[in-house]
């Protein structure tokens, strides 16, 4: 279809993580600085190597919890000299800045890409409990293009939406509870290996039957847990990568794609934009799901990992609560170990990169505690509802 | 239950202000005769700019729904059933409403809706009990 597939002139060569808090005592931006000067360190590069910068979102809501730093505020902050910098919502979802980097490099703007995603919606909310309350998105009356056509209903999390994309789920394909909790049991089992995550007591069955509902059929467990963290990762030009400190993890193939309409509900409720996410991701590549050593998939809510399952065709459309059933699969000693580092669920909201920083690790076998069986292919999304981007990385 | 209520735009208002006169009004091309939501003052299948709020049944059946339990805000009155309503009149022609008047466990996909309008304000929201 293509001549060329950019993103294979492209790969990753550091990252770096700040501490996980909930709450941190750093500041958004202190989180964001220890995070990418580990990052550009791991890459083995020095500040005056990087001159691109990306992030998503972006500080495009006035330094607001779900973003408080974007890439102006960093580019001050490291002095960094750059020919290439750009950040915001509107993009496919919460790989967009790497995605945005990668072609920035691919098109000969930059060389080498700081990426990073910030989040401090912990320490925010030991303050203000309605911080993220979708009500509180605008002052006064709902303008925006999205959520006018929810509030009024008293829509005020995403939780509720994504609830109604389980609810039919469970009606289309017979997915039971029992199913959707292996996702955050998995996700707690791993997190007990990773010194950062931030919930690591075990979890039963029946602790999970016991959370509290928050959205039918969603429990309190199968909601991310609030944190304050920064995430960073290095895009190197592909010439440059192979003279890196880490061996150069490849972007073997994007995905981007939505080909409906951009907004919750006119959406398919039982594929949103991850089944067209998967079908330009496999369009761009010659590797095949049976490929994938590891998946590290978007858990904001549990169901949106299983859809992830289904539309990256690591399982067939409609089974994925028989695929995770019994969690043996899934495991770290699985055929397809998923959220390694505990996800979103156990692990942290670190909303994103933090996929994509447990992928590197386990690629260049660094996860210490919790790394599973040497592989050279892992695939990340990330996005719920219209909000959906994929990578399938591969190592040298 | 306080609601915030939407800004309206010479786009939206139909939609949101038809209840007045008790109609539900939803978009529809002249072109290609589809109705589409949320309003636009273009067709998003056929491109054209023949485009007009019409009167619809106000019938339909549940896409999905969800019974909210979490006080989001602390004046919000839980449960609640929020769900995607799919109109009789056009398949996919759905959006978010709220289901009134109706025990939650009672409430299931498929079940058939039909619009009841409730005023706040300027705006007559349209939401929906078992038919």
């Amino acid at each position: 279809m293509y001549d060329r597939l950019y993103e294979k002139d492209v790969a990753i060569t550091g990252i770096g993580q700040s501490e996980v808090g909930r709450p941190s005592t750093l500041s958004g931006m202190r989180l964001t600085l220890d995070a990418c000067l580990e990052a550009i360190s791991d890459a083995g590069l020095r500040k005056v190597d990087i001159d691109g910068i990306a992030c998503w979102p972006g500080d495009n809501n006035n330094g607001d919890s779900f973003s408080p730093v974007g890439p102006l505020a960093l580019k001050n902050a490291l002095g960094l000299e750059v020919n290439w910098f750009g950040g915001g919502y509107e993009g496919p979802g919460p790989l967009a800045g790497l995605i945005n980097g990668a072609m920035a490099i691919a098109s000969g703007l930059c060389r080498n890409v700081l990426v990073f995603r910030t989040i401090t919606e912990s320490s925010t909310r030991q303050h203000n409990k309605e911080a993220s309350a979708l009500s509180n998105k605008t002052l006064g009356r709902d303008s925006s293009f999205a959520w006018q056509w929810y509030t009024p209903f008293n829509v005020l999390s995403a939780a509720n939406l994504v609830a109604m994309y389980a609810q039919r789920h469970f009606h289309d394909y017979g997915t039971t509870s029992e199913q959707l909790a292996q996702i955050a049991l998995t996700c707690r089992r791993n997190a007990q290996r990773n010194p950062k995550a931030i919930y690591r007591s075990p979890m039963s069955m029946d602790d999970y039957m016991q959370s509290r509902m928050i959205s039918t059929p969603l429990r309190m467990f199968d909601c991310d847990v609030h944190c304050d963290a920064s995430t960073a990762i290095i895009l190197s030009r592909r010439d440059i990568a192979k003279d890196c400190r880490n061996p150069p993890i490849h972007i073997e193939a994007i995905g981007a794609a939505l080909n409906q309409p951009w907004s919750w509900d006119q959406i398919s409720l039982t594929e949103g934009a991850a089944f067209d996410v998967g079908r330009m991701m496999w369009s761009r590549t010659d590797l095949k799901p049976k490929d994938v050593g590891s998946a590290q998939l978007y858990d904001g809510f549990s169901i949106l990992t299983m859809i992830w399952l289904e539309a990256l065709g690591l399982c067939p459309k409609g089974e994925s609560g028989r695929f995770v059933e019994g969690g043996q699969r899934i495991a770290l000693d699985g055929e397809l170990p998923i959220n390694t580092n505990g996800g979103q669920l156990s692990g942290g909201r670190t909303h994103g990169l933090g996929y994509v920083h447990e992928a590197c690790l386990q690629l260049w076998n660094k996860a210490e505690g919790r790394q599973i069986a040497d592989h050279q292919v892992a695939v990340t999304a990330a996005g719920g509802g219209p909000l959906g981007g994929s990578l399938l990385l591969v190592r040298d | 239950m306080p609601r915030k209520l939407p800004a309206l735009t010479a786009d939206n208002h139909s939609f949101w202000q038809g209840g007045r006169n008790g109609e539900l009004l939803i978009h529809r091309c002249e072109a290609c005769k589809r109705y589409f939501h949320p309003p636009s003052p273009i067709c998003p299948t056929c491109t054209s700019f023949e485009v007009a709020p019409q009167r619809v049944s106000g019938k339909g059946k549940i896409a999905s729904f969800t019974t909210n339990h979490q006080p989001w805000t602390p004046d919000l009155t839980a449960p609640f059933v929020i769900a995607i309503v799919e109109l009789q009149e056009q398949k996919d022609l759905r959006f978010v409403t709220n289901i009134e008047d109706t025990p939650p466990e009672q409430v299931h996909i498929g079940m058939k809706v039909r619009v009841q309008f409730q005023q706040e304000d300027d705006v007559w929201l349209p939401l929906f009990v078992k038919d």
